[in-house]
């Protein structure tokens, strides 16, 4: 199949942003860069089927240049799976925003909070270096 | 007439979810719609088994178009058998959850419950049904939906912290899942898994293999192996208990069923990606129950043996024969009863204790002698003690890799064994920490936020009704164990030998 460079160019700009956003620390970057991802595998899923033709519904005896001929009309395939895959981003993004919001009111933050692992660990570093009587200060240590 | 039943375990929890928006403010209604609902899927999916096991894959052309360009639902052996053990779970689960529900009467959560706990079982069905690549992406993101929800349900502060990694890890892997789809369609001009079987072998041979790589990626995040599993342990503990326990048995399950599903019907039988998964399996299994045993937090020990035991099904896929197949879909089985009922004992615990600490609990078979009970039957047999479920599972898995012969096989063999072995001891450091010694003083866990009433309340009899049903199914799945892996054979046979799949969507003379 043939391609078209634009879009591919534009396909790899979104996922290598998108990226680069998933993987900043506060949840509003974080939304926006799986929306941008979202975008990319989107104009993806678009551009697998293969290059735009005429309409795929066109009446008959219609003025059309491609009429009737099967060949050449647009895969609507694709079109519907990008449909279906915008909808359900759109959703899932509409719930991430509410955690973020979420996360703002109850720690007034959207920074993504370290793992309670971490947090064990640090909390035990902190009382080792309790025991050898260094004051140390750790105001995220709240668990 | 009997294919009408094939869309019912998708379509009837469906329906019934959006009724349940309707009765939010009518608890009662609710509650009997919920039941209903998962009871009729209950009924229907053991006739689904029994047609497919008797006469073949069932296939149904949703909308009447025929299978390439249309949406096929596939009721074969794997999945009304996986589609069997998943709606009966879903009802203990749910008996278990009105239990703690009425018990606990938060009203305000629970009307948000029963609609998404609905629509979680329709995607998990969906995801075993589908025939096409599309669609199992959609029954995931249905699935998914409805556990970013469930999860998050409480909205505490724990549960927005673990939810922010599960959803946001999540998302990732619906993305890649998507591009995955684009570039199988670009490559093959169909999303038809079927369709798409017969048309792989023309791709060249390293787009294929790359393809089958990044699906293993997309599945994996889901199902939790090896390097992809860190999001797990930090994201179930924080549920509540049947939310977690649901999620346990059978999400990452569905992960695992895509694997199996994939890369038998689209990449079949390719050695590298075979050696590959040996690998991720060796690792998955040791890397996970080592994570296990160090850990204090009951909760998160049992969501470290998930991730370790997912190692075992991959082991059965990687070794790619029919025994070994068999072995892995008999251990899915068994593991998806049998881990749900672990976090169900774990949740009636943490009740009675008021922390999931192991540490600071203790003595418990003093006081609860049933629980105590219920404890050790499942944890006997996820370490494989004969003659339980587990170990009729491992049996089958480790003969298999005897069989294959190859050097990285006994490796696998070896690890498993090993597993099994770190995976006994977990569990008595559980039983010595939790059940022995003294009785301990409830000192209610800070650390769990939804322990408002833990320690002081009685436990529902619907809850340790809930609890018994599952350890019974878990027994039972050891007393039927003969015909089961005579089932997961005939099945794993299916699964070997392509044809009756692709014949069954496609028609005969487009299968050739």
């Amino acid at each position: 199949m043939s391609g078209n460079l634009t879009l591919a160019l534009l396909i790899g700009v979104l996922y290598t942003v998108g990226t680069y956003l998933l993987l900043q620390r506060t949840l509003t970057r974080i939304v926006i860069g799986l929306g941008l991802l979202g975008h990319g595998a989107n104009l993806l899923l678009l551009q697998a089927g293969g290059p735009a033709g005429a309409v795929p519904f066109i009446a008959k005896g219609g003025s059309g240049g491609t009429a009737g001929v099967v060949g050449g009309t647009a895969d609507p395939l694709p079109q519907a799976m990008v449909l279906t895959a915008i909808v359900i981003t759109f959703g899932v993004s509409a719930f991430l925003l509410a955690l973020a919001y979420r996360s703002w009111v109850l720690h007034g933050e959207d920074e993504v909070q370290d793992d309670v692992e971490d947090r064990r660990l640090v909390r035990r570093r902190a009382q080792d270096d309790h025991h050898e009587l260094v004051r140390v200060v750790r105001p995220e240590d709240d668990l | 007439m009997i294919r009408v039943l094939v869309p019912l375990p998708v379509v009837l929890p469906l329906l019934a979810a959006g009724l349940s928006v309707l009765f939010a403010r009518h608890q009662r209604v609710q509650r009997l719609l919920s039941l209903l609902t998962l009871a009729a899927v209950v009924a229907t999916a053991p006739r689904l088994l029994r047609m497919a096991d008797a006469e073949g894959a069932t296939v149904v052309q949703l909308g009447g178009w025929a299978a390439p360009a249309g949406i096929s639902l596939v009721a074969d052996r794997l999945s009304t058998l996986l589609l069997v053990v998943s709606s009966s779970v879903l009802l203990a689960v749910l008996l278990y959850a009105l239990g703690q529900g009425v018990a606990d009467g938060r009203r305000s959560t629970l009307a948000v419950f029963h609609p998404c706990y609905l629509v979680l079982a329709a995607g998990i069905s969906m995801a075993f049904l589908t025939g096409d690549l599309f669609n199992l992406f959609v029954a995931f993101e249905v699935m998914l939906v409805a556990s970013y929800v469930l999860l998050t349900l409480d909205g505490g502060k724990a549960q927005v912290r673990a939810g922010m990694t599960y959803v946001v890890v999540s998302l990732l892997a619906s993305v890649l899942f998507v591009t995955v789809i684009g570039l199988v369609y670009a490559a093959t001009g169909t999303v038809n898994m079927a369709d798409a079987a017969g048309r792989m072998a023309d791709l060249p041979e390293g787009l294929r293999v790359a393809l089958g790589l990044t699906m293993l990626v997309v599945f994996g995040i889901k199902a939790a192996i090896f390097p992809l599993f860190s999001w797990l342990p930090d994201s179930y503990p924080t549920a509540p208990s049947p939310v977690t326990a649901v999620f346990a048995g059978l999400l990452t399950k569905v992960g695992v069923y895509a694997i199996i599903r994939t890369q038998t019907l689209l990449f079949p039988g390719d050695a590298r990606i075979g050696s590959v998964l040996l690998v991720l399996a060796i690792l998955t299994m040791v890397v996970g129950i080592l994570g296990a045993l160090v850990q204090d937090d009951l909760k998160r020990l049992l969501s470290f043996t998930i991730v370790s035991h997912i190692g075992y099904m991959l082991l059965g896929l990687g070794l790619y024969s029919v025994a070994g197949l068999a072995g892995a879909i008999l251990y899915t089985v068994h593991h998806i009863v049998v881990q749900t009922t672990l976090f169900l004992v774990a949740g009636l615990m943490e009740r009675r204790e008021g922390t999931s600490s192991i540490e600071r609990a203790g003595g418990l078979q003093h006081v609860a002698p049933l629980l105590a009970v219920l404890y050790l039957l499942p944890a006997l047999s996820l370490a494989g003690i004969p003659p339980l479920s587990g170990f009729l599972a491992k049996l089958g898995l480790l003969q298999a890799g005897l069989a294959d012969g190859g050097t990285l096989a006994a490796v696998a063999v070896a690890a498993a064994v090993l597993t099994s072995l770190l995976t006994l001891l977990a569990m008595g450091r559980v039983w010595s920490g939790v059940f022995w010694g003294p009785v301990a003083a409830v000192v209610p866990d800070r650390d769990v936020e939804d322990a408002v009433d833990v320690g002081v309340a009685r436990t529902p009899r619907l809850m340790t009704g809930a609890t018994v049903l599952a350890v019974a199914g878990g027994l039972a799945i050891t007393v039927v164990a003969g015909p089961l892996y005579g089932l997961s054979v005939r099945a794993a046979e299916d699964l070997v030998d392509r044809h009756p799949y692709v014949e069954a969507v496609l028609g005969a003379e487009a299968a050739r």
